[in-house]
């Protein structure tokens, strides 16, 4: 019974974690860099639809995955545009983002799919591999456990590569400085309007990424509804992870586990499900109060940049 | 300047995504086929001829064409491979076989309920159907406020209004079908039954399937969890998966879009599926085992037919299994001959009233004993 639940959570953190990851890895370049994006709601949204989309188009899952990737870089540009280079208020701007992003994804569906919101259904061979998938018996604790899809194990080794980038590398020490003391950077030579447009459009990438999982691999097809709130959470892991990406990796982690919590305690259905329901909203309401006063906040955070004249 | 020019461009960005929100208020489908009322123009002479005591009633035909059907969906969306699809696929129907005009709203959330059905009140639509008891409350409200306008509701039967037909179906005879079949199929003589929400009409789907399991398989064991919710895919894999660890080797769902959630936990994990209120056999044609149908589409399509007649009656309707309002999915290519035979056995034993489908908790409990957890 303990490795049943035990197999069954690790399997459900699993299947909610990933998305949420890539979006706050996103999260994380860009806040780091003096960028607020609030817009990675709207980029995941637009990358779950591209990405989908795109395997029905073409029928490479690989394929699709990046092209939701690239369709959350354009969203990342047009933010960095406004943000960096026109200096406009950066919360003003994430938020056009996220009415822009979802309306456009509803609006290219109902044009391409017959006037429906939602995609058709994408075949499963169409959909983004699972390792160690046939090897374990179905429902058995070790298939439970690793059968995931290969990108969940990529954006669990992806927090380990930004966490180098981030700390060993000279881009991530000028990416960490210009979010902190823009005006110094300067002086010293650095471009700080070429790092943070890096920074924000590599976070719009990194945000379509974990949109495009959700609809190849977690389900398979897109819905207006199939990403409402997981680009808020994925910002409130950060802001919890200290803008850290090892943080943000165990805010994610938190977030994906209260989701598993959720699913498993329906299944005996003592408890009402409404009030299970709101497990990972109160977690994370715990969370930010509780942690949030620790949590230092880059600088230059939110602060447009003009460079002397 | 730069900011001038950056506040107008945010700004146009804005009106154009409040632009393709409103989408959803444009026509959707540009299903008026106005190119269908003279094709059956051309018809109608023919049949004249061999037919004259009919000529009454085929004229008017041509007249549809001026009435307006709109259907407003619950959150499940249009695509839901579930009732809101039925219900459109019958609305089409119509509009090819009367020439009239449909039309469809999406609503994304509740909230939207009461705008959608608005809209096609401003726009003076013949007949409105509200797909599911979730929009019961708004369409009340929406009836008593608009005495004039005729409604239909699928699923609902609590609102007692003289301008507003309740179109039931006795979703329970179609679940103990698939029960049945279940019982009969599983081979590790445990299944499974993952519900969208806890109200009376859902609990008529897990009544009736769980006498079907017992009826065929009194051994078996039924494994239930309430997603408690229509729209969340993840949550409904996720309770596959948790089925499936407990060996469960068939999994039905009646949870609209979370249940293609199911459907994907199944298919990823090799067992079967059994699909709701469609032949959801095209989502997965090797994991769909069977599926539990409710003809919504012909509810919805006698209801846009009622409306060109003049014929709509206020109250409730009730499709059953005898009148074809419920039945399991014409695709068997999953099914032994064994069962298929067994079924249509059971089947004719439900229309004469020898087998007695329990939809209460009441009947089912006298039956069966307190199985059935979720209520």
């Amino acid at each position: 019974m303990f490795l049943r639940n035990l197999g069954l959570l690790i399997n459900a953190t699993m299947t909610y974690t990933p998305p949420l990851l890539l979006a706050a890895l996103g999260s994380c370049f860009s806040e780091r860099s003096g960028v607020i994006n609030i817009g990675i709601e709207g980029m995941m949204t637009i990358g779950a639809f591209v990405g989908a989309s795109m395997a029905l188009t073409c029928g490479n899952p690989w394929i699709a995955f990046l092209v939701g990737g690239l369709a959350g870089a354009l969203f990342g540009l047009l933010h960095a545009i406004a943000c960096v280079s026109c200096q406009a208020d950066q919360t003003i701007s994430g938020t056009a983002i996220n009415f822009l992003a979802p309306g456009l994804a509803v609006f290219m569906s109902k044009a391409i799919y017959d006037g429906s919101s939602d995609t058709p259904a994408i075949d499963i061979s169409m959909k983004l591999p699972k390792v160690f998938d046939g090897i374990f018996p179905v429902g058995s604790f070790w298939n439970n456990v690793l059968s995931n899809y290969s990108v969940a194990y990529l954006s669990l080794i992806l927090v380990a590569v930004i966490w180098f980038v981030f700390y060993k590398t000279k881009f991530g020490m000028r990416l960490r400085a210009v979010g902190e003391a823009p005006e110094a950077c300067d002086t010293l030579g650095i471009n700080v309007y070429r790092i943070r447009y890096i920074c924000v459009i590599l976070s719009g990438f990194l945000s379509g990424l974990g949109g495009a999982y959700i609809t190849l691999a977690t389900v398979n097809q897109f819905r207006p509804i199939i990403v409402v709130g997981q680009g808020f959470m994925a910002i409130a892991a950060v802001i919890f992870g200290k803008f850290k990406p090892q943080g943000a990796l165990l805010a994610c982690l938190l977030f994906g586990f209260c989701n598993g919590v959720k699913v498993l305690a329906t299944s005996s259905n003592a408890v009402s499900p409404n009030l299970i329901s709101m497990i990972p909203y109160i977690v994370t309401i715990l969370a930010l109060v509780l942690f949030v006063g620790t949590a230092r906040v880059p600088a230059a955070n939110g602060k447009p940049f003009q460079k002397a004249k | 300047m730069k900011k001038k020019l950056v506040s107008v461009l945010l700004a146009c960005t804005m009106a154009f995504a409040l632009a393709a929100c409103g989408g959803a208020e444009e026509p959707a489908a540009p299903a008026e086929e106005a190119t269908e009322a003279p094709a059956d123009d051309a018809e109608a002479p023919a049949e004249d001829a061999e037919a004259p005591a009919e000529d009454a009633a085929e004229a008017p035909a041509a007249d549809y064409s001026e009435i307006k059907v709109g259907m407003v969906t619950d959150t499940g969306g249009v695509n839901d491979g579930s009732f809101n699809q039925s219900s459109w696929e019958g609305l089409q129907r119509a509009a090819d076989e009367l020439g009239i005009q449909v039309q469809y709203l999406e609503s994304k959330t509740d909230a939207d309920y009461k705008s959608n059905l608005e809209t096609f009140i401003d726009e003076e639509y013949d007949l409105i159907i509200s797909v599911g008891f979730q929009l019961a409350d708004a369409t009340k409200a929406a009836a008593e406020a608009n005495p004039d306008q005729k409604f239909a509701i699928i699923d609902d039967a609590s609102i007692e209004l003289p301008n507003v037909t309740c179109l039931m179906f006795k979703q329970a005879q179609a679940s103990y079908l698939v029960g049945y079949v279940a019982g009969l199929t599983t081979e590790s003589n445990t299944v499974g039954f993952v519900l969208g929400m806890g109200t009376p009409v859902m609990h008529e789907f897990g009544y009736g399937y769980c006498a079907g399991v017992l009826d065929a398989n009194p051994d078996a064991k039924i494994l239930q969890q309430n997603a408690n919710a229509f729209d969340q895919p993840a949550v409904g894999k996720n309770a596959a998966t948790t089925m499936v660890t407990d060996g469960a080797d068939i999994i039905f769902h009646a949870a609209g879009g979370t249940g293609l959630g199911v459907i994907e936990g199944c298919k990823e994990n090799g067992i079967w599926a059994i699909g709701v209120d469609k032949d959801q056999s095209p989502d997965g044609p090797e994991t769909i085992l069977t599926s539990a149908m409710k003809r919504v589409d012909n509810a919805s399509y006698e209801a846009a037919k009622a409306v060109c007649e003049g014929t709509l009656q206020s109250g409730v309707i009730t499709y059953d299994l005898a009148a074809g309002g419920v039945d399991i999915a014409p695709t068997t290519t999953n099914l032994s001959d064994d069962v298929i035979k067994a079924v249509e056995e059971v089947k004719a034993k439900i229309v004469s009233g020898e087998v007695v489908v329990p939809e209460t908790q009441a009947d089912f409990e006298a039956a069966h004993g307190d199985v059935y957890e979720l209520d």
